[in-house]
């Protein structure tokens, strides 16, 4: 491809941002950081004007043509960019990856928030299950393999692992260990941590937790 | 490329969701084998090929499920290729629109026309009135002068939204309200996709689909 202007719009905390981030280093694509500090009172006029139906980050900005929605940002950089390709190759596979997406998006992240955001013990006992019980169906996908596009790390892995480091924190309200109940996908965590496209562009898991803590200062649950 | 033959459809004769499917297949001009779910009580086929959310509609095409309906009408894209109309563009950044907004339906649409009927009480329920006119006055914005909903040809955005004209009437009865009237652009626009015989003969009658809603409501003991 010859020279593209390619520009994400992130929160440093967000999960959804990260895997965006991800899949840029996978496939080796340039770009330019725009970092919106302070989404919860205060969002800019770039992302307002950029995101009007949603109003929220990431949005990728190629040739200054806005695209919004995390998944589909990913989806359409394996399109526009083909080569280092993150999705399989047949319809099938992708359906197969397209459909643990959409699980990944609507259930992870909510089940998580459930856990910490609330003081009641038995709250947090059903919400930990009802995470639990999400992790069983992505472990049982899993299953043997290195991850979850197989021997190669892709799509369903990039879309996943950001979302892991909000982890330690469910860990740590919900008192337990993911490895403990489901060790094949704990080791998936540690395996695709290890790879630099990982590591570089993921916010540290500490630094999310301290923010769970601050905001459950904030809603009076600490 | 994929054949004709050995493609089942479970459904539910009435589910938006299912006919956007049905839609597709018809576009494609796809023989399929339709099975009536009866959603009490669900076959064994319908558990074992979606045990994740044991929900309709699944396509199953030689053996092999896919499931969630905005992810087989790409897959009927995908796996017939070679079959005209294609339902998504060619160019990357117009899919990218055409998911974005079939998943606004998703996110949006549905959900807020759901609380129309779902909603007991009048101030709730004109609360609800608000957001969905709200909604598909921001489904005008996207269609603007256009015929369809992302650009010049009907593909997923409007088969993902289509289905949804048959909750009008009911809409319109149960909430006061005049859907058509508040959103001239968009009738205009159901008005067009009806022209297109995959729509009309695969869409039941709206009367049908307030029926079928009078009888859930007074099961329920409305």
């Amino acid at each position: 491809m010859g020279k593209d202007d390619v520009k994400l719009m992130t929160m440093w905390a967000s999960p959804f941002c990260m895997r965006v981030k991800v899949a840029l280093a996978e496939k080796e694509i340039a770009y330019e950081e725009i970092q919106e500090n302070d989404l919860l009172t205060c969002k800019s006029d770039l992302l307002l004007k950029s995101n009007p139906v949603h109003k929220q980050v990431p949005v990728l900005f190629h040739d200054d043509k806005p695209i919004c929605e995390s998944t589909n940002i990913i989806t359409y950089l394996d399109e526009a960019f083909p080569a280092k390709p993150l999705f399989p190759e047949c319809a099938y596979g992708r359906s197969r990856a397209r459909f643990w997406a959409d699980y990944i998006d609507c259930k992870v992240h909510p089940a998580g928030r459930a856990i910490w955001s609330t003081k009641e013990k038995d709250e947090v006992e059903a919400a930990k299950n009802n995470f639990l019980e999400i992790m069983k169906y992505l472990a049982g996908t899993l299953g043997d393999k290195d991850y979850f596009n197989g021997d190669k790390f892709g799509f369903v892995d990039i879309l996943l692992i950001g979302l892991t480091t909000w982890f330690p924190a469910y860990e740590k309200y919900g008192d337990f260990k993911l490895e403990d109940h489901y060790p094949k996908l704990a080791a998936w965590i540690t395996r695709s941590w290890a790879r630099e496209t990982v590591s570089e562009s993921l916010t540290s898991p500490e630094k999310i937790t301290n923010l769970v803590i601050m905001l459950r200062k904030m809603h009076g649950l600490e | 490329m994929a054949g004709s033959d050995d493609v089942i459809l479970l459904d539910f004769w009435v589910s938006a969701f299912g006919l956007r499917v049905r839609i597709a297949l018809a576009e494609k001009g796809i023989h399929y084998e339709y099975r009536e779910e009866n959603l009490q009580n669900k076959s064994p086929l319908l558990l074992e090929m979606n045990p994740v959310h044991k929900k309709i509609p699944v396509l199953i095409h030689q053996g092999k499920p896919v499931c969630e309906s905005n992810i087989i009408v790409q897959y009927i894209d995908e796996a017939w290729h070679d079959k005209s109309p294609s339902l998504l563009p060619s160019d990357p950044y117009l899919r990218a629109q055409a998911r974005f907004w079939a998943d606004f339906v998703d996110k949006k649409v549905y959900e807020a026309a759901k609380k129309i009927w779902m909603t007991e009480g009048e101030e709730d329920r004109q609360v609800a009135k608000k957001e969905l006119i709200e909604v598909l006055k921001v489904l005008e914005g996207q269609l603007g002068e256009k015929p369809y909903m992302v650009g010049e040809s009907f593909g997923l955005a409007d088969i993902a939204m289509i289905p949804f004209s048959v909750w009008f009437h009911t809409l319109n009865e149960i909430g006061k309200m005049n859907i058509e009237r508040e959103c001239p652009k968009l009738a205009a626009w159901v008005n067009r996709c009806m022209e297109r015989e995959s729509v009309s003969k695969t869409l039941p009658h709206p009367h049908k689909f307030y029926e079928f809603v009078l009888e859930m409501q007074k099961k329920k003991g409305h």
